[in-house]
């Protein structure tokens, strides 16, 4: 009882900032995206649930469908940089100089998101820099920015720390002796990786997946910035709804087909998650 | 040839520390040898070099007649038992056994039936859909070995086996380990830092020191002839004394140590005319009466005395040394800490020891 006593004082700062900040808002957005918007831009509340039967419109759910497509593409992306790099994090390089690179892989968020995307805007644009050197060594300059190119460039960027953490540290607790008994068993190095190494990091996999991937489907900043009018993610579609139609309730209700969406991949991925955090 | 070892001029060193200096051993096939010493001396470094796990700095290492040096660890017909078992927690018990034959590319159904066969040899029939963490400590090492096992290596290298396990279960699986090894006919190659389980097991043990070989030889011979002063400290000779040969002839060495007590020794040739030797007295072998000490004894002063349950221990002042003496608890003399004694030293149990190797 003492215990459960204790639990309960370290966690209702917690419980009271989520409650005010996230509970409250939801109950509130899901309040607004049954009603439906006034001429002047503003809420009227009579609830009905047509503006979820409007998001199953052909043209949304394919606004969606790309989302999750730029957002599958963005984490595959990242595991298939970030694996490589955090494998030679966790078991190349000598213990002592481990902390110091772990701290290069989070340097990025020194600096705001949004920085980060107009940064990427002047390395991409026609007269940026990757295109003043292709000038340079007499190479045609290519289109690089305000397409989907660019928005996963740019989010693969974004998200890529979120991806190596999780991996690094579960490559880092893999007990090395596990490589050497599959060694000593017959397996080939290749071998061992495909049948050691990935399912004993499953769980860095998953997690690092779902941080990257979340984010991702949800992401406003990079398809706003570097994919320009023509790249219509949810994210922007919300956006657009809530700042530029003036359409709350229908922004409201995008939100929360959005919010949906990622409950049920925590849903569907629990037990691996799980594995994540007892081990 | 098959399950034959050769290890030829081995050396190894870590950052410029030897671990195992110009190391040449061969192991018979079907042999039960154990590598013992203590910790740090080189004798799990020797096994890894074995298994492949390492590469020698020199030196060759002959597999079953094929120099397998240059091979790395997947390509050696050897398999580890180790230290922790390294069991892979994302395989149930079965798929541990398993994961050797799926790697050498076996069809599923025998594998199957191979597992089956490897798990009832080792008693854990029954348990093969178990996860490896619901596992006992005696379980886990039963499917370390299995997993070795159900390879057929030509040499099972176990690293401490059984330095995880509970005294009770340890005693058990000495036998259990000895009686496979000579059911299977294989070449097994045993480090530990214990010396009961050497003695238990092996065919031949290899006392090592400093990555070197002090002595390699029968259980009874490197108990009763230890050649150093390393292997008989090692083996448990107490009493180490420095001493001078005074005489020599007809079979016998009269011997004085340094603390000038007059010793007899056997001679078979191993010893000296004259000069300074090394001595070894195991404590069981020496005599203690209280008067009417039989010629050529001792004589000394009883320091102190601990009470062991089946056996107790005296030291005995005599001049300058300090012996210990080991007599059985029932039928020992009544004798007490200031009593004078006399310790009997029969000639047969006079070691003559060789100075450790140089560099050691």
């Amino acid at each position: 009882m003492k215990a459960r006593g204790q639990a309960l004082v370290l966690l209702a700062p917690l419980a009271a900032a989520l409650l005010a900040l996230f509970v409250l808002p939801q109950l509130l957005m899901l309040e607004a995206s049954l009603g439906r918007r006034s001429a002047y831009g503003l809420v009227i509340h009579d609830w009905s649930a047509l503006n979820y039967l409007r998001a199953l419109d052909p043209l949304y759910v394919r606004v969606l469908l790309r989302s999750l497509g730029l957002a599958v593409v963005t984490t595959a992306l990242c595991l298939a940089l970030g694996y490589p790099m955090a494998y030679w994090l966790a078991r190349r390089v000598p213990r002592r100089r481990r902390s110091a690179l772990v701290v290069l892989v989070i340097l990025p968020f020194w600096t705001s998101f949004l920085v980060r995307m107009y940064a990427w805007v002047f390395l991409l644009r026609t007269e940026g820099l990757l295109n003043t050197a292709l000038a340079a060594v007499g190479l045609p300059a290519l289109n690089l920015l305000y397409n989907d190119v660019a928005v996963v460039i740019g989010q693969v960027y974004g998200e890529l720390p979120f991806m190596v953490l999780p991996l690094y540290a579960s490559l880092e607790k893999l007990d090395r002796t596990l490589l050497e008994a599959a060694a000593d068993l017959g397996a080939a190095p290749r071998r061992a990786l495909w049948r050691v190494t990935l399912p004993l990091t499953r769980a860095g996999i998953v997690a690092g997946s779902l941080l990257v991937f979340i984010p991702s489907l949800g992401a406003y900043l990079a398809p706003d910035l570097l994919g320009g009018a023509r790249t219509v993610t949810i994210g922007t579609l919300i956006q657009s709804q809530l700042v530029v139609a003036r359409d709350i309730p229908f922004g409201a209700a995008l939100s929360f087909v959005l919010t949906l969406v990622v409950v049920a991949l925590l849903v569907a991925f629990r037990r691996p998650l799980r594995s994540t955090w007892s081990a | 040839m098959r399950g034959a070892l050769g290890l030829h001029g081995l050396r190894k060193a870590f950052g410029g520390v030897a671990a195992v200096r110009e190391l040449t051993l061969d192991v018979r096939p079907g042999e039960f040898l154990t590598l013992l010493g203590p910790s740090g001396c080189g004798k799990t470094t020797l096994l890894r070099l074995i298994a492949g796990l390492e590469t020698p700095d020199a030196g060759r290492v002959v597999i079953s007649g094929r120099d397998l040096t240059d091979a790395p660890p997947h390509r050696r017909p050897v398999n580890t038992v180790f230290q922790q078992y390294a069991l892979f927690p994302h395989r149930t018990v079965a798929g541990n056994v398993a994961f050797g034959l799926e790697m050498a590319g076996v069809p599923r159904g025998e594998i199957a039936a191979r597992v089956e066969a490897a798990l009832d040899q080792v008693r854990l029939d029954g348990l093969g859909g178990r996860p490896v963490d619901q596992l006992s400590g005696g379980q886990r090492q039963r499917v370390a070995l299995a997993r070795a096992l159900v390879l057929d290596p030509d040499v099972l290298l176990l690293d401490e086996p059984l330095a995880a396990l509970d005294l009770k279960l340890r005693q058990q699986m000495r036998i259990e380990l000895k009686n496979l090894q000579e059911r299977l006919r294989r070449t097994f190659v045993l480090v530990t830092h214990d010396q009961d389980e050497a003695l238990i097991m092996s065919d031949r043990l290899a006392v090592m020191s400093h990555g070197r070989l002090e002595q390699v030889g029968t259980p009874d011979e490197v108990y009763e002839r230890p050649r150093t002063r390393f292997v008989a400290d090692f083996l448990g000779v107490r009493n180490l004394l420095p001493a001078t040969v005074v005489s020599a002839g007809g079979g016998r060495v009269s011997l004085r140590t340094r603390g000038g007590a007059p010793l007899v020794a056997l001679d078979d040739g191993g010893w000296p005319r004259e000069g300074e030797v090394w001595v070894g007295l195991r404590p069981e072998t020496l005599r203690l009466s209280a008067d009417g000490a039989p010629a050529g004894a001792l004589r000394g002063t009883v320091e102190d005395e601990v009470y062991l349950g089946d056996r107790t221990e005296w030291i005995v002042r005599v001049g300058e040394e300090a012996l210990t003496v080991s007599q059985p608890a029932r039928g020992s003399a009544p004798v007490r800490r200031g009593d004078t004694v006399a310790v009997a030293v029969a000639p047969e149990a006079v070691l003559r020891l060789r100075d450790d190797e140089p560099g050691a």
